[in-house]
């Protein structure tokens, strides 16, 4: 068992997995939302476009963090003002601003001597450079995520199963489309340092997919998805950890694995018990056909 | 509190509740609605008929304030929209909402009082007892702890139904029940209708089955784009309205009009000749 533990004698891994473990938590928490309302591509757009956020923060020497946090905001506002029905539709228009902020943060950052190195952490992360007050950073704002869609569960349900029945009930939904908003800008900062802006994308969407298998309610398809994204991110540590690989793709790969496993064998929706249910609805009907005959 | 004394109900002396004086709605350039005027006095029940795209679903959504009104005015109670949480249930085709949503059956019908008690607070005893009665009276007790994913087209709309129920309403709008649905879920929908009406609720029901809004309902609007006619069924289903609300797809055989209706667009469902 000294496999297990070896890693933990390490002060950076230690740190890392405790980052990894609340990061994989809470991007799994709030992607249960992001894949019930197809916004998969909106979080990667926002993951993305926060980029000149940090590059300008990197180059005014600021807090990374902060600077991400700026940006990832304006964005998520951004996206609140273009969902209004005009000229363009929604999709075109994120595709084109993230684009757009994506461009910029590379054309900043190549401006850094450093470039590679620094391009690399921001976008694929760094989850062993975690450092403890960045521990207690992600903690506090990943806690205070996590509470307010604890707070606005019942609005939050409605408005995203039924917007015509929120509406009735007299519920903002444009006000809760962009707090949702605003707290997946919050997550994404957050999973900066643990996947990077490349794979946080998959970090909200695949444990969520995964759960969608799995769960039959809301509460136990949070609950799937966040033992999942915990489970991702410390099997995904390992493996880094003794195949050398790039910590934030081995999560990524993992949750991907799990889904493959999910996709393949969840009981009601898998695609081996569809398989059978279809196989004996065929073998009854040719039994019932007989006994017509 | 339960009258059975229809007369009484529907009596002329009592005040219109739901007042609509020249409502006016536009999809962006396409006029929906114009100057749509009537009086529905408390507790009656109206059945609303009209070819496809004669506004059916565009007057319901404007009485529950989805959809901006134009000009005009829309009275509840003799009070503008927007003074009304709760009193008005609207229920929506069944094709609006995602039906491989993880939620139970119970769950959907529980968001029906949600809007009643303050949104952080869980289902009370009264809650749960209203949402129980709903699922009773639509007979999907049994069903409740299933997930909506596997339900047929009727048990959706019967959970529908009994979500609006549990809102109780005043005011009960529903948009097409009937399309699509099982025997037992249509009798089950008329049944509400019953005990609607015995509780002086206000139900307001679009419908492509003519033969269904003669025979079951006491009133009849038939709609396109303007009123074409109100009232009861032999003062509506004459040769003249059903022509001007159908148009080409009213037909005189001999004495008897025939008036085909039809819930598909023209291209799948064909008109039967």
């Amino acid at each position: 068992m000294t496999w297990l533990t070896a890693p933990l004698a390490y002060g950076f891994m230690q740190r890392g997995f405790v980052a990894a473990v609340m990061v994989g938590v809470l991007c799994a928490v709030i992607g249960c939302y992001v894949v019930l309302r197809s916004m998969a591509f909106i979080g990667d757009a926002m993951a993305h476009s926060i980029l000149p956020g940090v590059a300008v923060a990197y180059l005014l020497k600021g807090n990374l963090l902060l600077g991400a946090l700026v940006a990832a905001l304006a964005v998520a506002l951004g996206i609140g003002l273009f969902s209004r029905p005009s000229a363009v539709k929604e999709d075109t228009a994120i595709g084109i601003l993230f684009a757009a902020a994506l461009s910029l943060g590379v054309a900043l950052i190549s401006t850094i001597r450093t470039y590679a190195v620094d391009l690399t952490h921001i976008l694929f992360g760094n989850v062993l450079g975690v450092s403890t007050s960045d521990l207690v950073l992600t903690g506090l704002l990943g806690g205070g995520v996590l509470l307010a869609l604890l707070v606005l569960y019942r609005p939050m349900l409605v408005a995203t199963f039924d917007p015509v029945l929120a509406a009735t009930l007299r519920l903002p939904g444009r006000l809760l489309r962009t707090l949702l908003l605003v707290l997946l800008a919050v997550t994404i900062v957050v999973s900066m340092q643990t996947v990077g802006v490349g794979l946080v994308a998959a970090m909200l969407v695949t444990p969520g997919a995964t759960a969608y298998l799995l769960a039959r309610r809301l509460p136990r398809m949070m609950a799937w998805a966040a033992l999942i994204g915990a489970l991702s991110s410390v099997c995904g540590l390992y493996l880094s950890f003794y195949l050398n690989v790039a910590s934030g793709a081995a999560i990524v790969l993992v949750a991907t694995a799990m889904f493959m496993l999910a996709y393949l064998l969840a009981p009601d929706k898998g695609l081996v018990f569809e398989h059978l249910r279809a196989r004996r609805a065929v073998t009854r009907d040719e039994c019932d056909s007989d006994e017509g005959h | 509190m339960q009258s059975t004394d229809f007369d009484q109900t529907l009596s002329p002396e009592e005040p219109a509740r739901l007042e609509l004086d020249k409502v006016s709605v536009a999809y962006g350039q396409r006029q929906a609605l114009c100057d749509i005027s009537i009086h529905i006095p408390h507790g009656q029940c109206v059945a609303v008929v009209g070819p496809n795209g004669a506004g059916k679903s565009t007057l319901f959504k404007a009485l529950v304030g989805l959809l901006p009104v134009q000009s005009g005015t829309i009275l509840i109670h003799g009070r503008p929209l927007g003074h009304h949480r709760d009193c008005v249930a609207y229920v929506p085709q069944r094709d609006e909402v995602d039906w491989g949503f993880p939620l139970t059956v119970r769950d959907v019908v529980v968001m029906g009082r949600y809007g009643r008690r303050g949104w952080l607070r869980g289902p009370t005893k009264t809650d749960r007892k209203a949402v129980d009665e709903s699922l009773e009276l639509m007979g999907i007790t049994e069903l409740a702890e299933r997930p909506i994913g596997e339900l047929s087209g009727g048990q959706q709309q019967r959970v529908f139904v009994a979500r609006a129920l549990a809102q109780n309403p005043h005011i009960l709008l529903m948009d097409e029940p009937f399309t699509g649905v099982d025997a037992a879920s249509r009798e089950s929908i008329l049944r509400v209708l019953d005990q609607m009406h015995r509780q002086e609720v206000t139900v307001l029901i679009s419908t492509h089955d003519l033969n269904l809004a003669s025979s079951r309902f006491e009133h009849v609007l038939v709609l396109n784009k303007r009123v074409i006619a109100y009232g009861s069924p032999a003062e509506v289903f004459t040769p003249q309205t059903l022509h001007a609300a159908f148009g080409g797809q009213a037909l005189m055989l001999g004495d008897h009009l025939v008036a085909v209706d039809q819930c598909c667009p023209p291209e799948r469902g064909g008109m039967i000749q």
